[in-house]
């Protein structure tokens, strides 16, 4: 059974947007710092740091969660993707991406990163989202910029396309 | 907001977290899916030596049929019961109140029996297992003991578990015959902790209703099928034993009218659904 120390940093290896990667972490570090300090991928804010706010999420083993209500140690041998995956390629926007910059879903962007992500999850459960759906949804996410109206005009238009063209996204 | 320091043990099997509880379990955290017990970490509410990781063990990840029990293992997450086919015709009781628990966000990661270990008095899923005469599963080394659910939680954030002692699962009978089920909740916005959350079973001759985030614990009242001014005067002695408190949410005579008023309504909704 392995214990790994609190004092010592331990090699923790798992896959993030696709690509094998390892870095050092102590177990108290959580999966935020891990991402933005170890691994220099700054695109997952950290807003409240105790998963109140949603800035934080991201995608582990195909489900969303807090990164900051995560341990870099638990999710040695995970599959990981955060806001730095989205995009197809480099210079051009996904389409739920492109919905929110159409929309002006965005103003600081402060948590326009968490929202992206679980969002993304969700249209591939849930292709055909209501609005009511949506903004029971959205419930896990704090803005204070937009009043979440743009956002989810650009989530409905992001589902819609989605529906109509699945392979670009 | 950064935890303090502790070791990290991954337990492989059940056997190793019962020898990492035994050797350690009073300086010693179980964490499951880390959803309540990550943000006490982090704001040092908590600040165990080791802690010790059960969501690698795949015998815990199971819902099964056990006699007239729907037996939900400690590493089954919320959004997993939420999906499990058969969760409307068994548990119809844990279909309505699961929606209430967190978020998508966070149902994805937290697990059913984490939250009954947290034993939070505004928490759904403790209060669903109280309302329907739920247990607890404890295990050590030496061997199991079942505890039902109004002995388990023993007032704010407390439970009779022992140290040494792993919560394997939580055992929540199966829906019966003629009885409708029934929960309501009122916070300040979905998500949140409750302000007051009521749980309803009924039945042609009986009546039971079970309330969260008044008293410090989950609690409940059993009465035959009363109605009218008999059952009001019946939720009104109930809303002042509770002994709510103010606080930052809501005023004591807030939540006691809460009580009442949707007391009653989950009553009555519960009585409609009656199969």
């Amino acid at each position: 059974m392995p214990r790994l120390s609190a004092d010592a940093r331990h090699t923790i290896r798992f896959t993030l947007n696709g690509r094998a990667v390892e870095a050092q972490a102590e177990p108290r570090m959580l999966l935020t710092d891990f991402l933005r300090h170890e691994l220099g991928a700054t695109g997952t804010h950290v807003g409240c740091e105790h998963g109140v706010c949603g800035a934080c999420t991201i995608e582990i083993d195909g489900a969303t969660a807090r990164a900051c209500l995560t341990l870099a140690v638990q999710i040695d041998g995970a599959n990981i993707r955060t806001v730095e995956g989205l995009a197809p390629e480099p210079g051009r926007l996904s389409v739920l991406q492109e919905a929110f910059r159409r929309h002006h879903a965005l103003q600081c962007g402060f948590c326009t990163a968490g929202i992206l992500m679980s969002l993304d999850n969700y249209f591939r459960r849930k292709p055909d989202p209501s609005e009511d759906d949506l903004r029971d949804f959205l419930g896990g996410h704090l803005c204070r910029c937009t009043g979440y109206v743009p956002i989810l005009a650009a989530a409905m238009d992001a589902a819609k396309r989605l529906r109509e063209a699945p392979t670009d996204a | 907001m950064k935890p303090a320091r502790f070791d990290y043990i991954r337990a492989g099997d059940i056997a190793e977290a019962h020898t990492a509880l035994a050797e350690c379990g009073k300086d010693a955290r179980v964490i499951a899916g880390g959803q309540t017990l990550m943000p006490m970490l982090s704001m040092r509410l908590v600040r165990p030596k080791v802690l010790i990781d059960i969501m690698h063990l795949p015998a815990l990840r199971k819902i099964e049929a056990s006699g007239n029990d729907i037996r939900i293992g400690a590493a089954v997450r919320q959004a997993e019961l939420m999906a499990w086919p058969d969760l409307r015709d068994s548990l119809p009781l844990l279909k309505a109140a699961l929606p209430w628990v967190g978020h998508a966000q966070t149902r994805s990661r937290g697990t059913v029996c984490g939250s009954v270990a947290h034993a939070d008095p505004s928490a759904e899923i403790p209060l669903s297992l109280l309302a329907l005469d739920g247990a607890v599963e404890l295990s050590t080394r030496r061997g199991k003991r079942r505890v039902a659910a109004n002995e388990f939680f023993t007032g704010m954030m407390s439970t009779t578990r022992a140290d040494n002692e792993l919560i394997e699962a939580v055992l929540i009978p199966k829906s019966q015959a003629c009885t409708g089920y029934a929960f309501q909740e009122f916070g300040r916005r979905h998500g949140d902790f409750a302000i007051v959350a009521c749980a309803a079973v009924a039945t042609d001759k009986s009546i039971r209703l079970a309330v969260g985030g008044v008293a410090d614990k989950p609690t409940l009242r059993d009465w035959p099928a009363l109605d009218g001014t008999a059952l009001t005067d019946a939720l009104d002695a109930f809303a002042w034993e509770l002994d709510a408190r103010d606080d930052l949410h809501a005023t004591a005579r807030y939540r006691r009218e809460l009580v009442r008023q949707m007391g009653l309504a989950t009553i009555e909704e519960a009585r409609k659904c009656r199969a």
